[in-house]
């Protein structure tokens, strides 16, 4: 288990904690539970915490395979420099967030997973992992690749006559030697 | 508010009756030993039916979606059903019937209806004081857990977490059995229902056990639990099927040689008594000086007429890095046999393609290393036609292999090279068509080809037929063999991404005209 990031699953399990907030509240003001208060908070908490899970964090070794359009949350969440960053302070902050959770059922569940996370979180940011934007690569293009869309003006480079008569009868014979490597040596 | 109250009991008890039914169906799918046996045995019968059991993880992964949406609604209406037996015990209002049902039952704490007793308690207290609430919660857990982990990122990037994490099944399951056991719902007793008929007491609740009403005090009693008589037996068999794996894992496999390809692909050749594959299968590889507890599948690259069966493993992560390691893979000198380290196979499994050879012309096509089964097969090919020179029912078959570089040609243009060279000493150099196509080439290269393009063996494979740049029209290709073969059924077999196998599937439907049939063989090998 050397290289496993576990950002990589807190963040999933963060995310899926968010949602089931989000519903457990949304059920808990819906229905008018007694408690609904609490309730609504999960909604607010439940919506925060989706937004800041929502875009997957670069992986320090191997692609990294981003989330449908999360560029702009990508950006969002970068605004906030160390906060975001740094998976302590996420650590911290879901522990924090979940806590009102507990004090109603509707939104039990979701505060037990997001504690969850939060200690998955606990053991990324003690391995040194941290939260790394995926942005678009530039692409530098080489030049070469325009000259792609124009069709070579000159015929190739062809061998001496004398060669060229030999190529009907020997093929060996015929090939000569480029005097410049095409071959990536 | 969203649900009414007399329903939400029942929208609770739909959705554990359809997790009942699925808890036991999500263990068979993942017993693949025992699939394996059904498969051979039920091939007797229908073919199709066979391979219906090579989708078995596709199955695994739906029945999952089923329990957790079923989990979803269960829960959301168990919130409103405490809801509102909170509210009948807050409610002290001996003219509202909720609160006179919660009455019932006080003294004896037996024949009550309210799971809630008092009116000093609130639900939460009373989820984490009930055996249903308990086990409750720690089930949802677990399968959150479980969802989390199995999520495609972290399955395939970090396979340890989402295997050993699945492993909560197992809790799962024991909270499964035991969540009903407190017989926290309720129900009207037999005997109770002849001496207070509901449908005429109901609403006569406040002269229930008084002299004069023919009502008498209504009682209820817990259900028995249920749930274990739908997934005892599925989880006996899943244990089965774990005992199966560990004595297969203790017997002894002999890895009779290794073999270091260029494209950091990895050749393990091995011997074991009793063992019988067909084409294109693939084992379960465990080796326990690198990992105790990972097997990983690999596809079977030999014939089941050779003598040892081996798998060309491609090195890309921790596993694969260990196991090329320990075969010495990063020694210059060659190992002593007994340095080799043990290994144990589970298996064989899967698709035999032997539906291959049902058609009277083939088409092959693997992208990149998808074209891995295709060596088992164009081996054995070989060997029943060649060798054997037996009568194969297969004439023709048309080869295509698509791939972005050239790098992980050397081990498979060895095989397609010895095979060409002894299909023309055979004279029969047209039974197999090969296509390969470069994908992506770099610049240099495109130039080393145009200058060699007259040369009768391919620069790149040193095969006589040549490697083509970009990707097949496969438009042309379908049309061609469609003229050839007139009046067959054409087999089409793809290992590969699933938008080359979407448009393959188009082809075939869309030349598939007058006498010529174009079958799209779907499974993935």
């Amino acid at each position: 288990m050397g290289k496993i990031e576990w950002a990589m699953w807190a963040n999933e399990q963060a995310l899926a904690s968010g949602l089931i907030l989000l519903a457990g509240g949304i059920v808990g003001v819906a229905g008018q539970f007694r408690g609904w208060e609490f309730a609504a908070y999960a909604v607010a908490a439940g919506v925060f915490v989706c937004l800041l899970e929502y875009p997957r964090s670069k992986r320090a070794k191997g692609t990294s395979v981003e989330r449908s359009g999360q560029y702009c949350f990508t950006v969002c969440v970068k605004a906030f420099g160390p906060l975001t960053r740094n998976y302590y302070v996420r650590a911290f902050l879901h522990a924090a967030i979940c806590v009102p959770g507990g004090f109603m059922l509707a939104t039990v569940l979701g505060c037990v997973c997001l504690g969850i996370a939060s200690l998955i979180y606990l053991a990324a940011a003690i391995r040194g992992e941290h939260w790394e934007p995926i942005l678009p690569r530039k692409d530098v293009r080489k030049p070469v690749a325009e000259s792609i869309k124009n069709p070579p003006q000159n015929p190739p480079p062809r061998p001496p006559p004398e060669t060229r008569r030999k190529q009907a009868k020997d093929l060996e014979g015929a090939a000569y030697d480029n005097p410049s490597s095409v071959t990536d040596d | 508010v969203m649900v009414p109250k007399e329903q939400a009991l029942s929208w609770a008890r739909a959705p554990a009756a359809c997790l009942n039914f699925n808890c036991m169906l999500i263990l068979l799918p993942v017993c693949r030993n025992l699939l394996s046996f059904l498969r051979g045995s039920i091939q007797f019968c229908s073919r199709t039916a066979a391979r219906q059991l090579d989708r078995n993880l596709t199955f695994h992964k739906l029945v999952a979606y089923m329990i957790a949406f079923h989990t979803a609604v269960h829960i959301i209406a168990h919130l409103f059903n405490f809801e509102f037996f909170m509210d009948a015990q807050l409610n002290r209002n001996s003219s509202f019937l909720p609160f006179v049902l919660s009455e019932i039952g006080t003294d004896d704490n037996a024949s009550f209806l309210n799971p809630i007793r008092s009116n000093e308690t609130n639900p939460t207290i009373v989820m984490f004081t009930t055996i249903a609430g308990v086990t409750g919660v720690v089930i949802t857990l677990a399968l959150i857990l479980i969802i989390t982990s199995s999520m495609e990122v972290i399955r395939r990037s970090y396979f340890e977490v989402f295997w050993y994490t699945h492993h909560l099944f197992i809790i799962f399951f024991i909270g499964l059995v035991f969540h009903g056991y407190g017989r926290i719902v309720r129900g009207q007793t037999a005997g109770s229902q002849q001496t207070n008929k509901p449908h005429l007491c109901a609403d006569r609740f406040e002269d229930w056990g008084k002299n004069e009403s023919d009502c008498a005090v209504p009682e209820f009693a817990g259900n028995p639990p249920g749930t274990w008589k739908w997934v005892l037996g599925p989880m006996i068999l899943y244990v089965c099927e774990r005992l199966v794996r560990i004595y297969r894992s203790h017997q002894k496999v002999v890895i009779t040689k290794v073999v270091m390809h260029p494209s950091k692909t990895l050749e393990l050749q091995m011997r074991k008594k009793g063992f019988h594959m067909e084409v294109g299968q693939y084992v379960f590889i465990q080796c326990p000086s690198v990992s105790r507890h990972e097997w990983h599948p690999f596809t079977l690259t030999s014939a089941p007429e050779e003598d040892y069966f081996s798998a060309h493993i491609r090195i890309v992560g921790d596993w694969t890095q260990a196991l090329y390691e320990a075969c010495g893979g990063d020694k210059t000198e060659t190992q002593e046999a007994w340095k080799l380290p043990k290994v144990a196979i589970d298996g064989p499994f899967g698709t035999a393609s032997e539906d291959v050879f049902r058609y009277e012309v083939v088409m092959l096509v693997g992208a990149g290393i998808g074209v891995t089964p295709f060596a088992s097969i164009l081996k054995s090919v070989w060997y029943k036609r060649i060798q054997n020179n037996q009568e194969v029912f297969t004439k023709k078959i048309y080869f295509y292999w698509l791939c972005p570089e050239t790098e992980a040609f050397e081990w498979f243009a060895d095989l397609l090279q010895s095979l060409e060279r002894q299909m023309a000493e055979k004279d029969v150099a047209n039974f197999l068509s090969y296509n390969i196509y470069l994908t992506r080439w770099k610049e240099t290269e495109a130039a080393h080809f145009r200058v060699h393009h007259e040369a009768e063996n391919d620069p790149i494979t040193g095969l006589k037929q040549k490697t083509l740049y970009g990707k097949p029209n496969w438009d042309n290709e379908f049309t061609n063999i469609a003229s050839k073969h007139p009046g067959t059924k054409v087999g089409v077999f793809l290992c590969g991404p699933p938008q080359l196998g979407k448009s393959l599937e188009k082809q075939c439907l869309s030349h598939t005209e007058g006498d010529v049939k174009f079958i799209f063989n779907k499974e993935n090998f």
